[in-house]
């Protein structure tokens, strides 16, 4: 199992740590509902350096990644980023990431930890035929994210850039504490933040810089756990969870990711072509259950409640520590898809009672 | 991690507290710690009767599901109905406020057959 630069300092914190993606990270620290209101209401500080970090540059590396991916790179200007999909052939889904632009022929490329390796060949085979190189950084990238209302107000003191001019989604190079780094107004937890990639043995003095700089407001170490329960109230899929091989992205509700109007073929185009010429089978919802109880992962559920057999699945579900409800998010038939239709969560030996709702759950005050 | 003298373990880390014919069921500090914030727990019906080592209820915690094992053989006369709106006390007084049932033990000898504080610490101090 691997361990990040910031291992000892999780250990130092009473970090409880399990594995991820085939990496030993911290699960939470004091405890995922404390954790989570930090992020909401103050300032978290996560260890991602479990994330993949991959460079594709060239003069053909637009086009290559427009061939890779379903959306269309090429489109960004310099120094923005767009939330993207990479699908297999027949239109399932390898991994959800982000790609950022920064320079005419150079794009940084963030896959999640588990994927980084069957990402990574994918993009190298789809680049073949295209003047781009790929360069996988992961393993000498580290990746701190500072999420929450009181973040730019922590990082910003560290910068010699002004937070106020990046925007969200966008992404500068900077110097933070002294370190070189790229800069990205960007997050998993729906809430303003950044994060901040930096050479791999740069992590722990800046992870002790801005603890020091944000304690006082309130910043404090914030694991996967939280990290969880924070992304699901924000409607965000998980890859493993919302998304896998089986799942395209049309049923996932990424619809809009998919660019089929840019110029030439990509990898799963003719298949998602066919998918959208015909009815989905199953689409992606929230839910609010209406009765006590929590929906998990894997769970089945009965869509509508008066269907004589399950035909929906719950992908992720927990209570939410800022809605104080029990939340979650299922495949279910188009036709159970109506937000208010009811649906029934087998859990153990009953059925609970569940509303469709409209994604997200929570949307930050602005 | 607190283990008071008095009360009777079981290695899936209950606690029973007896009192005549009767006996108080929680679960332990050790135990609450391991699973992290809970969240949610089911109890069952006060009536309900239950071998020793049976399934009687389940508590959740944000990351995971752990059922909960009767101790002793018995009927529960009484479950928290604080937890159904504070499911939290389980972690904050795994001993008190937190406590999960009351059974009628159908043999409170049984109870004699549980860990004595001492050799519960042992256990969670190896483990």
């Amino acid at each position: 199992m691997r361990r990040t630069s910031l291992y000892d300092r999780h250990a130092a914190a009473g970090a409880r740590l399990i594995e991820f993606g085939g990496w030993e990270m911290p699960v939470q620290y004091t405890g995922i509902l404390e954790e989570h209101r930090a992020v909401r209401q103050a300032a978290g500080l996560f260890d991602l350096s479990h994330m993949g970090e991959l460079y594709v540059e060239g003069p053909g590396a637009a086009a290559a990644l427009a061939y890779a991916l379903v959306s269309d790179p090429g489109r960004l200007a310099i120094g923005r980023a767009q939330y993207s999909l990479i699908c297999a052939p027949d239109g399932g889904l390898i991994d959800d990431l982000i790609v950022y632009r920064l320079a005419e022929e150079r794009f940084f490329v963030v896959p999640n930890a588990g994927n980084r390796e069957v990402v990574t060949e994918a993009v190298r085979e789809r680049l073949a035929g295209f003047e781009a190189r790929l360069d996988d950084a992961s393993l000498r990238t580290a990746l701190l994210a500072v999420q929450g209302p009181r973040a730019q107000g922590i990082v910003a003191p560290l910068v010699d850039t002004d937070l106020g001019t990046l925007r969200y989604y966008g992404i500068t190079q900077a110097r933070v504490a002294g370190t070189d780094a790229l800069l990205a107004r960007t997050g998993y937890t729906g809430e303003d933040g950044f994060e901040l990639f930096v050479p791999w043995d740069a992590a722990p003095p800046l992870w002790d810089t801005l603890m020091a700089q944000g304690s006082g407001v309130g910043l404090v170490p914030v694991g996967l756990g939280a990290r969880d329960t924070l992304r699901l109230e924000a409607g965000m899929p998980l890859y493993g969870n919302e998304l896998d091989r089986t799942v395209n992205p049309f049923e996932a509700g990424l619809g809009r990711v998919v660019r089929l109007d840019k110029p030439g073929d990509f990898v799963g185009r003719a298949a998602l072509e066919a998918v959208l010429a015909r009815p989905l089978s199953r689409t992606l919802v929230g839910l609010v259950l209406r009765e006590r109880g929590v929906a998990r992962h894997g769970y089945p559920l009965f869509a509508p409640a008066a269907a004589a057999t399950p035909t929906g699945i719950v992908t992720s579900g927990s209570v939410s520590p800022t809605l104080g409800v029990s939340i979650a998010m299922a495949y279910v038939p188009p036709e159970a898809s109506a937000v208010g239709t009811m649906e029934a969560v087998a859990i153990r030996d009953g059925r609970v009672a569940a509303e469709v709702v409209a994604l997200p759950f929570y949307v930050r005050p602005r | 991690m607190d283990v008071p003298d008095g009360l009777r373990y079981t290695d899936d880390h209950e606690w029973l507290r007896v009192e005549g014919d009767a006996g108080l069921v929680g679960i332990t500090a050790y135990a609450a710690d391991q699973l992290g914030d809970i969240v949610f727990v089911e109890l069952p019906a006060v009536g309900a009767r239950f071998e020793r080592g049976k399934t009687f209820g389940v508590v959740e915690s944000v990351k995971a599901v752990s059922d909960l094992f009767a101790p002793v053989a018995g009927e529960v006369t009484e479950v928290n109905p604080a937890l159904a709106d504070q499911p939290e006390l389980v972690n904050t007084e795994p001993y008190g406020a937190g406590w999960l049932v009351r059974l009628r033990l159908s043999d409170p000898a049984q109870a004699d057959a549980l860990k004595d504080a001492a050799a519960y610490r042992e256990m969670t101090k190896a483990g």
